[in-house]
């Protein structure tokens, strides 16, 4: 295909070198500098998706970050993207686009039907349809209505981008390169002030790039390029394209999206594809100039319906003509300028103005070029279904209610201009007071609550003297404050033509018995009716308007929308603007990517990764790991084809039969020295502490004030003040958090220190029958009788030269030890640990063989520990003192806690010894009572036996204490099944405890 | 100055933990446990210097506007 619309010269494309690009699978070309939307353009193509609700044809609408149209999935090196604006998106070799919201095809729309029932479609039309049957909302209407209803496709596949953050710092952030941001970054720079200037386009210099302005003697373009490059010079000063400053947030930090490698057919090696930086500003300029707002008139939405300031800036930047036969829809200059660019591009357009005689230098000059005005004129609807046609105008009263005769004239675009909104986004993040500018109908930046100021067009100030003095002086006076320096700036000779007042019409009244939609919302597709019908039904703040019928909440956030429909409530209210307020603008300003969010937070980066010091015998050997929080543990070890069910079964019953040995570096370990060290044990665990001896260890439970149980482990005390801490893996931060607070904060005047030593200490659990006669060759000068080393006692000496402490205690419920070596002896211990093993039959054994030893032993751990649970609910009451007071005691005492059917922790057995039972089921009376079944507990762990060889399961269950020898069944909607259960204690095995202390 | 990212939040600061071993009423232990003012504007609050020097502080922030007014070591009072 040719670019047909493509001027002969002119613009700011390099027509030097040709790009070929795919759309819809169709080969086309465009020039280096093009965006997507304008090679599609030169190239004839307007239709480019379809609307969100109706599935109306949608073109272009507008040339940068307002344009609510042209969202397509973009192909990128093998990567798709969604939501990505034709407008924004430059051209690169290779590019690969497709339209969104249309099914089977652009051209032929199925969803388009809902354009023919769209008086079926009205506001809130899918709260009010998709509410019944319910049971249809699952299967039927939701899958329907997200597929009509997408706006392209995420990619499910790994992002292999790179994503990057920066944090940055400067006296002042400029947030666009207009006039005014030139200017005061200029001002600021030569003070010295360390500036940053952000661009969200490829191209410096905003309307300098489009307008017909003369600044000291150069055009606005030569002005801006000269500025830029003198900027670029100067050490203090960041010069940045492709950045887009889209939220302000508290404390003046303001974040941006810089877009690095976006515009290229693939991100060179070692760069980022974008990088998000966090930027703390002494002082904000916002000079983030002001866009085009649309009037409204039947079938406004038609493509080729597009805001003049587009037009312009197609043929200005691009050198691209949007049609050959323009019509001119304004109620302001900036209208003429449009028509004007069009007559000397050798095109004669047709300018409609709604006001009657308008009298200006830009008016003057269109008439010199003898283009044809009409003015009192207005369009009242475009004609044509894929692009626009024709269009039916007719003159209007003074009044603006009436309209005269409706004629038909032959045009294939309409170039609106309803006058200019301030974009006060980032102002209004701040929490700045916006207050309503009556001379503009739009909202502009008020009272301050951070170090901001907004300048020129976002300020409602819209001519470019006035602009660029006011930059200068806010420049040069913001930097001043900083650095002292006052560097006076020449003000240069500008020249540029006066223009006069906009007329406040932006509502073309539909004309007798006609019924067209006037759309407000272009990417939601709301219409002035639907507003009409919310207002109708009650709805009153326009924060519920909003969210009723959808205006605004597209991903464009109503940059061309807001307003007119503000002016539409105030209209039907009868209130004026000011008093609707405008709804809250919230980040991002325009939407960006979940990757540079993200950053380089992902995959392994997402969170760092603990490893104990035997991790790499573990890998040489098999192990299949488990996350535990942040560590990696051995959850098995393979051997051969077995899965995680047999090895762990081998495992455990290894331990029960001859001797494991398992990785425990992981529990939290926390030194505690001090001479109230005993006391504050004491005030911390539920049991006594003020008598444990010098060698011996001791199991505590440890509550929140609230009374539910925090954590467990044991505690050994090493010498006189010197006490050792462990904590389950999940809890040790929390525990010594806990400790600090209470040490540093509630009770100073204990005498105690604390340190968390987990990872100073490598340690192994050596559990089993022949776990003596493994010790006895790991330390031979030590006494490891029952009497020498009894249960709960502790001695230190060493392993083979390398320092060793030794606990015995268990949580597989055998005869078992701990042995602990500095970390960097971690690897030898363990090979050591093997070595002598080897003749008792030893083997590793994961989490998983040791999840199976303590639930079939009935020792509780985080599943029944899970902040949800007291002592008693665990049977722990035993080791609640009822003489001391201690952190949580007086909780308690609360009713629920001491309720006589209070839950508790049992056993439970499959009636048929065979069936697995699902974890997290529930346990109920009758597997056939009427729903809701009252549940009665929850299966909070379940194992294999290896004792019994059969299922068990541990639960809480309401009066568990009572429930001992009842039936029950376990309920597990998730995985189907009904159970029929016995319930049991929950020390299945060895309820005595005999073993550990064998 | 320190990244907010190494603190982490721990609560009102000017709830004071009811003595060891003393009777207290239902209502008052209730009153120490769960209930809690939601104020807006200024609020003492404690704070963990987490991934840092492992201190507790007490805060004097504006929860609307995240100013931070006044800093005091874990053993000073407020005033």
């Amino acid at each position: 295909m040719t670019q047909s619309f493509r001027i002969e010269n002119g613009g700011l494309i390099n027509r030097d070198k040709k790009i070929s690009f795919k759309f819809n699978g169709k080969n086309f070309f465009g020039y280096e500098g093009d965006t997507l939307a304008s090679a599609l353009i030169a190239n004839g193509v307007h239709l480019i998706g379809r609307s969100f609700k109706y599935h109306r044809p949608r073109g272009f609408f507008g040339a940068g970050v307002d344009e609510p149209y042209a969202i397509v999935q973009l192909y990128r090196n093998g990567e798709t993207e969604p939501n990505i604006k034709a407008t924004e998106q430059e051209l690169f070799q290779g590019l690969e686009a497709k339209s969104v919201n249309c099914w089977p095809s652009v051209n032929f729309d199925v969803g388009a039907i809902n354009n023919l029932l769209k008086m079926f479609l009205p506001a809130g039309f899918y709260y009010k349809t998709f509410m019944w049957p319910k049971s249809f909302w699952y299967k039927i209407y939701e899958p329907f209505i997200r597929k009509a209803a997408g706006l392209g496709t995420a990619s499910i596949k790994h992002d292999k981008e790179r994503y990057e953050h920066k944090y940055e710092y400067c006296d002042l952030l400029i947030t666009g390169s207009g006039p005014s941001g030139l200017a005061s970054a200029y001002s600021a720079a030569k003070n010295g002030a360390k500036v940053i200037l952000a661009e969200d386009k490829s191209r410096f210099g905003g309307t300098l790039l489009t307008s017909e302005v003369n600044i000291g003697n150069q055009s606005g373009k030569e002005w801006a390029d000269s500025i830029i490059s003198e900027l670029k010079e100067m050490p203090n000063v960041t010069v940045k394209n492709r950045s887009q400053v889209f939220g302000y947030y508290d404390h003046n930090m303001l974040v941006m999206s810089e877009r690095i490698s976006d515009h290229l057919p693939k991100t060179k090696k070692f760069h980022p594809k974008q990088r998000l930086w966090y930027i703390r500003a002494k002082e904000v300029l916002i000079s983030s100039g002001s866009i085009e707002r649309p009037i409204v008139f039947g079938n406004n939405d038609t493509p080729g319906v597009m805001l003049s300031s587009a037009a312009k800036e197609y043929m200005k930047v691009y050198g691209v003509l949007v049609g050959r036969k323009p019509l001119v829809f304004t109620n302001n200059d900036s209208g003429y300028e449009t028509a004007i660019e069009f007559k000397k591009n050798g095109i004669d357009p047709i300018i409609l103005d709604t006001r009657k005689e308008p009298q200006s230098e830009i008016i003057e000059e269109a008439k010199s070029m003898n283009i044809n005005i009409k003015n009192s004129y207005v369009v009242v609807a475009a004609k044509g279904y894929k692009k626009v046609k024709s269009a039916d105008i007719a003159k209007i009263s003074d009044d603006k209610e009436e309209l005269g005769l409706i004629e038909n004239i032959d045009c294939d675009c309409i170039c609106v201009s309803g006058f200019w909104t301030p974009t006060i986004h980032l102002a209004s993040q701040s929490g700045n007071k916006t207050k309503f500018n009556e001379d503009i109908d739009a909202f502009v930046p008020g009272i301050s609550k951070q170090n901001e100021k907004t300048l020129g067009a976002a300020n409602g100030i819209y001519t470019l003297e006035e602009t660029l003095k006011d930059s200068f002086e806010k420049g040069n006076l913001l930097s001043k404050k900083i650095t002292n320096n006052d560097n006076k700036i020449s003000f240069p000779n500008v020249v540029e033509k006066k223009s006069t007042v906009h007329d406040k019409f932006w509502c073309v009244p539909l004309p007798k018995g006609k019924n067209y939609k006037r759309f407000l919302d272009f990417q939601n597709d709301v219409a002035v009716s639907d507003i009409e019908i919310a207002l109708k039904e009650g709805y009153r703040s326009i924060e519920h308007v909003k969210r009723y019928t959808t205006l605004g909440m597209a991903t464009d956030q109503g940059k061309t929308s807001n307003l007119n429909g503000l002016q539409l409530v105030s209209k039907i209210e009868n209130k004026v603007v000011p008093s609707v307020g405008h709804t809250t603008f919230r980040p991002p300003y325009s939407p960006i990517s979940i990757g540079a969010i993200v950053g380089r937070e992902v995959g392994k980066h997402s969170k760092p990764t603990r490893k104990s010091p035997m991790h790499s015998w573990h890998e040489k050997n098999n192990a299949v790991f488990v996350d535990a929080g942040v560590w990696l543990r051995p959850r098995y070890y393979k051997r051969g084809n077995e899965n995680l069910f047999e090895a762990s079964k081998r495992e455990a019953k290894n331990v029960r039969k001859n001797v494991g040995v398992c990785d425990v570096t992981t529990l939290g370990k926390i030194d505690i020295k001090g001479p109230d060290a005993a006391e504050l044990l004491n005030r911390v665990y539920t049991n006594a502490w003020l008598k444990l001896p010098v060698g011996k260890a001791r199991y505590g439970v440890m509550l929140r004030e609230d009374g539910i149980v925090m954590d467990d482990g044991t505690t050994t005390r090493i010498s006189e003040n010197h006490y050792h801490m462990t904590t389950t893996t999940a809890q040790a931060a929390n525990v010594l958090s806990h400790l600090e607070y209470y040490l540093q904060i509630v009770w100073p005047e204990l005498n105690v220190n604390v340190v968390s030593t987990t990872e100073q200490w490598a340690g192994a659990a050596i559990a089993g029958p022949k776990s003596r006669d493994v010790l006895k060759k790991l330390f031979p000068l030590v006494d490891v009788s029952n009497e020498g080393l009894p249960f709960m006692g502790y001695v230190e000496s060493e392993l083979f030269g390398a320092k060793a402490r030794i606990f015995r205690i268990s949580f597989s419920g055998e005869l078992a030890y701990e042995v602990n070596v500095e970390s960097d002896n971690g690897n030898f211990m363990w090979e050591k640990i093997l070595e002598v093993g080897e003749e008792f039959e030893i083997q590793p054994y994961g989490t998983e063989a040791l999840s199976t030893l303590r639930i079939e032993m009935g020792h509780v751990a985080g599943s029944e520990l899970d902040g949800r649970t007291i002592p008693y609910d665990n049977s722990l009451e035993g080791l609640v003192s009822k003489k001391k007071d201690f952190i949580g005691k007086r909780s308690l005492l609360r009713e629920a806690f001491t309720a006589e059917d209070r839950q508790k922790v049992v056993g439970v057995v499959p009636l048929d010894k065979k069936t697995s039972i699902p974890e997290g089921s529930h346990l109920v009376k009758d597997s056939k009572a009427t729903l809701p079944n009252p549940k009665l507990g929850y299966i909070s762990a379940s194992c294999w036996s290896v004792e019994y060889d059969n299922p068990f399961s541990l639960a809480i269950l309401k009066d568990g204490k009572n429930m001992i020898g009842k039936k029950l069944f376990v309920m597990s909607p998730l995985k189907n099944k009904i159970i029929p259960v016995e319930i049991v204690s929950s020390h299945y095995v060895d309820p005595k405890g005999e073993r550990v202390r064998s | 100055m320190r990244s907010q990212n190494e603190f982490s939040y721990g609560g009102d600061a000017t709830v004071k933990r009811p003595e060891l071993g003393k009777e207290i009423s239902d209502q008052d232990w209730d009153n120490f446990v769960y209930n809690r003012k939601s104020l807006r504007g200024k609020h003492w609050e404690l704070w963990q210097h987490l991934s840092g020097c492992r201190q507790w502080i007490k805060i004097q922030r504006d929860t609307a506007t995240h100013e931070i007014f006044k800093t005091l070591k874990a053993n000073e009072e407020i005033s």
